[in-house]
C-alpha cells in the first residue's frame, strides 16, 4: 500500500545501515576516466550519447535539405541519402535515446533516488560504458569504410541489407551489426546493474511503492531491454553470418539483376519478427523512462503529488508487459499471415488504455496545483502535448486496416518522430534543466533556456504536425526524390521546403542549448541546495554535487513517498522523503 | 498566462489546419472507401479527445499557475496546491470511457480488415512481379489459372520463373515494360512476388498495399471503381533505386481491357518466339530480365 496521507506513515526506527565497502579511486585515471562511480559513468554516457546524437542531427539536416530542395544539392546522391536516413535513425533510437535514458539518467539517478551509495556492481558498470563507447566508435568507423555505412534503413531488413543494390551492403552492414551486438553486450552489463540495484540496494524505508516514478520508469524499461535486446542480438549474428559466410537464415532463393544467387530456404519475414520483437519494446524502453521522469517534473514543479500514483505504477508495468505482444503491428503489410492482424490490432489498441490513463493523470496533477512555469515544467507540458498527438496517430496506425493506406508513408515518419523522437527528447531537455543544478551545482541560464524551449517545441510541432498530411496524400517515405506524380500537388513541395527550414531552425536552437550547458558548467549562477524544493533523496545529499558514496555517514531513511507536496497541516509545501515525522514543521 | 495561450493556439491551430488543409487523401479509385471511413471514425473519436486534453491543460496552467515573484526560475507561491492523491471513482470512469472509445475504433477496423483478408470468389487472379527496380505483370490467360512458378528457374528465357511443364502456365500472359491494365468493377486478387528484395505494390488511389517478399506469394484484393491512369510506387525500401521504381496502372472499361489483353503475348508464344529467334540467329538470345538500373541510379 502506498502511503498517500501523512497519518498513514508507519514509524521507521533509526537507521543502522552498515557502511558499504565502496571502491575508492586512487588516481586521476580511476577517478575521471576508468571510473566506477555511477555518477561519473552517467556523465560519460551522457556526453558520448549527445556527441553521437549531434552527428544524427546533422545527418537529418542533410536529409531534409534533399527533401525540401531536391535537385539543389548535387552532392546528395540516392545512396548517400539512404545512408544518412539509416544512420540517423539508428543513432537516434539506440545510441542516443537508449543510452541517454538508461545509461546516463539511469546511472545518475538510480543510486541517488533509492538511497544507495553506488550501483551494486561498479566494475561491470564501468565496463558497460567502455563497451558502449567501442560500439559507438565501430558505428562511426562505418562512415569511413569502402562503400560507406549501410543504407538499408534503420530496420535493416534483409535481403536488401546485404545485397549489392543497397549502399553499404559490404563492410557497412557488417560494422553496423557488430556495433549493435557490442551495444547490447554493454547495455546488458549496465542493465543488470540497474535492476539489481533497484531491487537490492534501496535504503531503509524505500519500499517499491515509495519509489519515485522516474525509478519505476527506468526499472521497467531496463527489464524490457534485458528481455528484448537478445532478439536483436541473435538476428544481428544471423545476418552477419548470411552476409559474411553465405548462410541463409533470412535469405530465400534470390535472382539479383538476372543472376541466381547461392542463397535458398531462409525467411525475410522471420527477421522482421525478431527485429520487431525487439523493436516494439524498444519504443517503450525510450518512452517509459520519459513517462517516469515527466511525472516527477510535473509533480515537483506543480507543487502537487502525482495524481493516482498507484495507477501510474501499474500503468508503467502494464504497458511494459503489453509491449511484448504487439510487435507485429509494424508488419501488417509485411506479407505475414494476415490473420495475425486481428490479434495484433487488438493488443495494440488495448495498450492505449493504460497509456491514456497516464495522460489523464499528468493533466490531473496540474489540476488545482501551484504551477511554477519553470523551464523543466515547460518541457513537461510540451511533452504532454506532443505525446498525446503522437499517441493518437498511433491509434491510426495500430488499427490494422487504417495502417494499410498509411504504412510506409510520411504519416508513419511524422507519427514516430512525434511520439518517440520529439516527446522523449523534450523530457530529456526538461530533465537536464531540472537536474543540472544537482550535477554541477550551478543553474542553467534561464533566458537561453526560454529561447531553447520555445524554438524547439513550436518548431518541432510545425515540422511534424503538417507532415502527417503528406502521408494522407500518399507521399512514400525513404524516397530520395518524389519527382513527377499524378497525385501529389505542387503545394506539397512548398510544405516540404517549409518543414526543412523549420528543421534547420530547431537544429540551431540545440546549438544554443549546448552553448548554455558549456557556459553554465563554468560560469552559471550558483544553485542553492535543492533549488526546486524537491522531496526525493537525490536532493537531500550532504554535498551538492553529491560526492563519492552519495550520502554522508549514515544512509538516509525513508519515511514517505516522494510526492508529499502541499500536505495539509504542514508549513512548507514539501516534505522530503527522509525527514523524520517528528521533525516535519506543522 | 501566455503559456496557456500558446497551448490553446496549438489546439485551435491544429483543428483549423485539419479542417482547411489542402493536403488530403487522393480521390479513391477502388472499393476500399471503408478504409477512408475508418480513418474518419478515428478522427472523430481521437480528434475531440486531443482538443479536450489540450484545452484542459491550458485551463489548468491559466488557473493554477504561481505568481511570478522576484525569482523567475522559482516563483513565489500565491496559493497552495490541493492534496487529494487518488480519486478511484474518477480514475474508474476515465478507464471505462477510454475503453469504450478504443472499442469504437477497433470494431470497425477489424470488420474492414476481415473483408480485406477475405478474397471474394468472383475475384480474378493476376500477378505482379517485383525486382530491382521494375515491375512485371502476369495474367492467367484463357484457362483463368496462373501457372506455378519457382524463383530458381528464372533466367532470360523464363523471366517469371514459370514451371515449364505446368499446363496452366502456357497460356499465361506476360507483360514486361508496359503498363498494368485492370478492368473496371472487376474484383482482382493481386498475387505478389519478388525476385530479389522486399518491395511493396502501392497505388495511392487504391488504398490497398502489400509487401512483396522473395520466397513467398503475398496478396491483396481490390476492385477498381473508376477508369483512369494511376501511378504505381514501391512502398518498401528496396535499395538505391527505390525512389525510381515506378509504374503505371490503367483502369479500362471491359471492351478496352479485352482489346488490350488480346494484343499481349502468352508464355507459350514468348517461348516459341525465342526459339524462332535462336534458330534464325543462334548467337543472340534476348535477355529480358537483365539489370536495368532506373534512371539516375548509381552504376555498381
Amino acid at each position: 500500500m502506498v502511503d498517500v496521507t501523512p497519518e498513514k506513515i508507519e514509524h521507521v526506527g533509526p537507521a543502522e545501515v552498515p557502511e558499504v565497502d565502496l571502491y575508492h579511486a586512487h588516481s586521476w585515471w580511476t577517478k575521471y576516466v576508468f571510473c566506477q562511480d555511477a555518477k561519473v559513468i552517467a556523465i560519460q554516457y551522457g556526453c558520448t550519447a549527445v556527441a553521437i546524437g549531434l552527428v544524427g542531427l546533422v545527418l537529418s539536416w542533410i536529409m531534409r535539405l534533399q527533401l525540401g530542395f531536391p535537385e539543389f544539392f548535387s552532392f546528395i546522391s540516392p545512396e548517400l541519402y539512404l545512408q544518412f536516413v539509416t544512420m540517423h535513425g539508428m543513432i537516434m533510437v539506440i545510441y542516443l535515446l537508449t543510452a541517454l535514458f538508461l545509461g546516463s539518467f539511469g546511472n545518475y539517478l538510480i543510486p541517488l533516488m533509492v538511497g544507495a551509495r553506488d550501483m551494486v556492481f561498479p566494475y561491470v558498470n564501468m565496463l558497460s560504458f567502455w563497451v558502449y563507447l567501442i560500439a559507438v566508435l565501430v558505428l562511426c568507423a562505418s562512415f569511413f569504410v569502402p562503400g560507406g555505412p549501410t543504407g538499408a534503413g534503420w530496420t535493416l531488413y534483409p535481403p536488401q541489407a546485404i545485397l549489392s543494390g543497397t549502399p553499404g551492403s559490404g563492410a557497412g552492414i557488417v560494422l553496423m551489426l557488430v556495433s549493435l551486438a557490442l551495444f547490447i553486450v554493454g547495455f546488458t552489463m549496465g542493465g543488470l546493474n540497474y535492476v539489481v540495484t533497484i531491487l537490492q540496494a534501496r535504503t531503509r524505508g524505500m519500499t517499491l511503492m515509495r519509489m519515485p516514478l522516474t525509478i519505476w520508469g527506468i526499472f521497467t524499461a531496463t527489464v524490457l531491454a534485458l528481455l528484448a535486446f537478445p532478439a536483436l542480438f541473435v538476428s544481428a549474428i544471423m545476418m552477419t553470418l548470411d552476409s559474411v559466410l553465405g548462410t541463409s537464415f533470412f535469405m530465400p532463393a534470390i535472382v539479383e539483376f538476372g543472376e541466381q544467387l547461392a542463397y535458398g530456404g531462409g525467411s525475410p519475414v522471420l527477421f522482421q519478427h525478431l527485429f520487431w520483437f525487439f523493436g516494439h519494446p524498444e519504443v517503450y524502453i525510450v518512452a517509459l523512462p520519459a513517462f517516469g521522469i515527466v511525472s516527477d517534473l510535473l509533480s515537483i514543479h506543480a507543487r502537487r503529488h502525482i495524481f493516482g500514483y498507484r495507477m501510474m505504477v501499474w500503468a508503467i508495468v502494464g504497458i511494459g508487459a503489453l509491449s511484448f505482444v504487439v510487435w507485429a503491428h509494424h508488419m501488417y503489410v509485411s506479407g505475414m499471415n494476415p490473420y495475425f492482424g486481428f490479434f495484433f490490432a487488438t493488443t495494440t489498441l488495448i495498450i492505449a488504455v493504460p497509456t491514456a490513463l497516464k495522460v489523464y493523470n499528468w493533466t490531473l496533477t496540474l489540476w488545482r496545483g501551484d504551477i511554477h512555469l519553470t523551464i523543466p515544467m515547460l518541457f513537461a507540458i510540451a511533452f504532454i502535448i506532443t505525446f498525446v498527438n503522437g499517441g493518437i496517430t498511433g491509434l491510426f496506425l495500430g488499427n490494422v486496416v487504417v495502417d494499410v493506406p498509411l504504412s510506409d508513408t510520411m504519416f508513419v515518419v511524422a507519427h514516430f518522430h512525434m511520439v518517440m523522437g520529439v516527446a522523449p527528447i523534450l523530457v530529456v531537455f526538461g530533465a537536464i534543466y531540472h537536474w543540472f543544478p544537482l550535477m554541477s551545482g550551478r543553474m542553467l541560464n534561464n533566458a537561453m533556456g526560454q529561447f531553447h524551449f520555445w524554438v524547439t517545441f513550436v518548431g518541432a510541432y510545425l515540422i511534424y504536425f503538417p507532415m502527417h498530411y503528406l502521408g494522407f496524400i500518399g507521399v512514400p517515405r525513404r524516397y530520395w526524390e518524389i519527382g513527377e506524380t499524378s497525385f501529389i500537388p505542387d503545394s506539397a513541395d512548398s510544405l516540404n521546403a517549409f518543414i526543412t527550414v523549420a528543421a534547420l531552425i530547431v537544429g540551431f536552437a540545440q546549438v544554443v542549448f549546448i552553448y548554455n550547458i558549456i557556459v553554465s558548467v563554468f560560469r552559471g549562477e550558483k544553485a542553492e541546495r535543492n533549488p526546486w524544493k524537491a522531496t526525493s533523496l537525490e536532493w537531500q545529499t550532504e554535498t551538492v554535487p553529491p560526492g563519492h558514496g552519495n550520502f554522508g555517514e549514515e544512509a538516509p531513511v525513508v519515511y514517505r513517498w516522494a510526492y508529499s507536496f502541499s500536505v495539509p497541516g504542514t508549513v512548507d509545501d514539501y516534505v522530503p522523503q527522509n525527514v523524520h515525522p517528528d521533525y516535519v514543521k506543522k | 498566462m501566455w503559456v496557456a495561450i500558446v497551448v490553446v493556439l496549438v489546439a485551435l491551430g491544429s483543428l483549423l489546419f485539419h479542417l482547411f488543409t489542402p493536403w488530403w487523401s487522393t480521390e479513391i479509385a477502388s472499393n476500399w472507401g471503408s478504409m477512408d471511413l475508418t480513418i474518419d471514425i478515428t478522427f472523430w473519436i481521437t480528434g475531440p479527445a486531443y482538443i479536450l486534453i489540450l484545452l484542459f491543460t491550458a485551463f489548468c496552467i491559466y488557473k493554477f499557475h504561481a505568481k511570478v515573484g522576484k525569482n523567475e526560475a522559482a516563483p513565489e507561491s500565491n496559493h497552495k496546491a490541493a492534496y487529494d492523491p487518488e480519486n478511484k471513482k474518477l480514475e474508474w470512469w476515465l478507464t471505462v470511457g477510454t475503453t469504450v472509445g478504443v472499442a469504437g475504433l477497433l470494431a470497425p477496423g477489424l470488420i474492414v480488415w476481415n473483408s480485406y483478408v477475405t478474397v471474394p470468389e468472383e475475384a480474378v487472379e493476376i500477378e505482379v512481379l517485383g525486382q530491382q527496380w521494375q515491375w512485371g505483370y502476369r495474367y492467367p490467360g484463357a484457362d483463368g489459372k496462373l501457372g506455378t512458378s519457382d524463383a530458381t528457374l528464372v533466367n532470360g528465357d523464363n523471366p517469371f520463373g514459370l514451371i515449364l511443364d505446368d499446363p496452366n502456365g502456357q497460356d499465361d500472359i506476360l507483360v514486361e515494360g508496359d503498363d498494368l491494365h485492370l478492368q473496371l468493377d472487376q474484383p482482382v486478387n493481386v498475387l505478389l512476388r519478388s525476385l530479389d528484395v522486399l518491395h511493396d505494390f502501392y497505388v495511392p488511389q487504391f488504398r490497398a498495399k502489400m509487401d512483396m517478399v522473395p520466397g513467398l506469394v503475398t496478396f491483396f484484393w481490390m476492385t477498381p471503381t473508376r477508369t483512369g491512369t494511376f501511378d504505381i510506387l514501391c512502398a518498401e525500401l528496396c535499395g538505391s533505386g527505390h525512389y525510381a521504381m515506378r509504374g503505371t496502372v490503367v483502369v479500362d472499361e471491359k471492351a478496352d481491357y479485352d482489346a488490350w489483353l488480346s494484343e499481349q503475348q502468352t508464355f507459350a508464344q514468348f517461348r516459341a518466339a525465342l526459339e524462332d529467334k535462336s534458330k534464325d540467329n543462334s548467337s543472340v538470345v534476348m535477355n529480358t530480365v537483365g539489370p536495368q538500373p532506373a534512371h539516375g541510379v548509381m552504376s555498381r
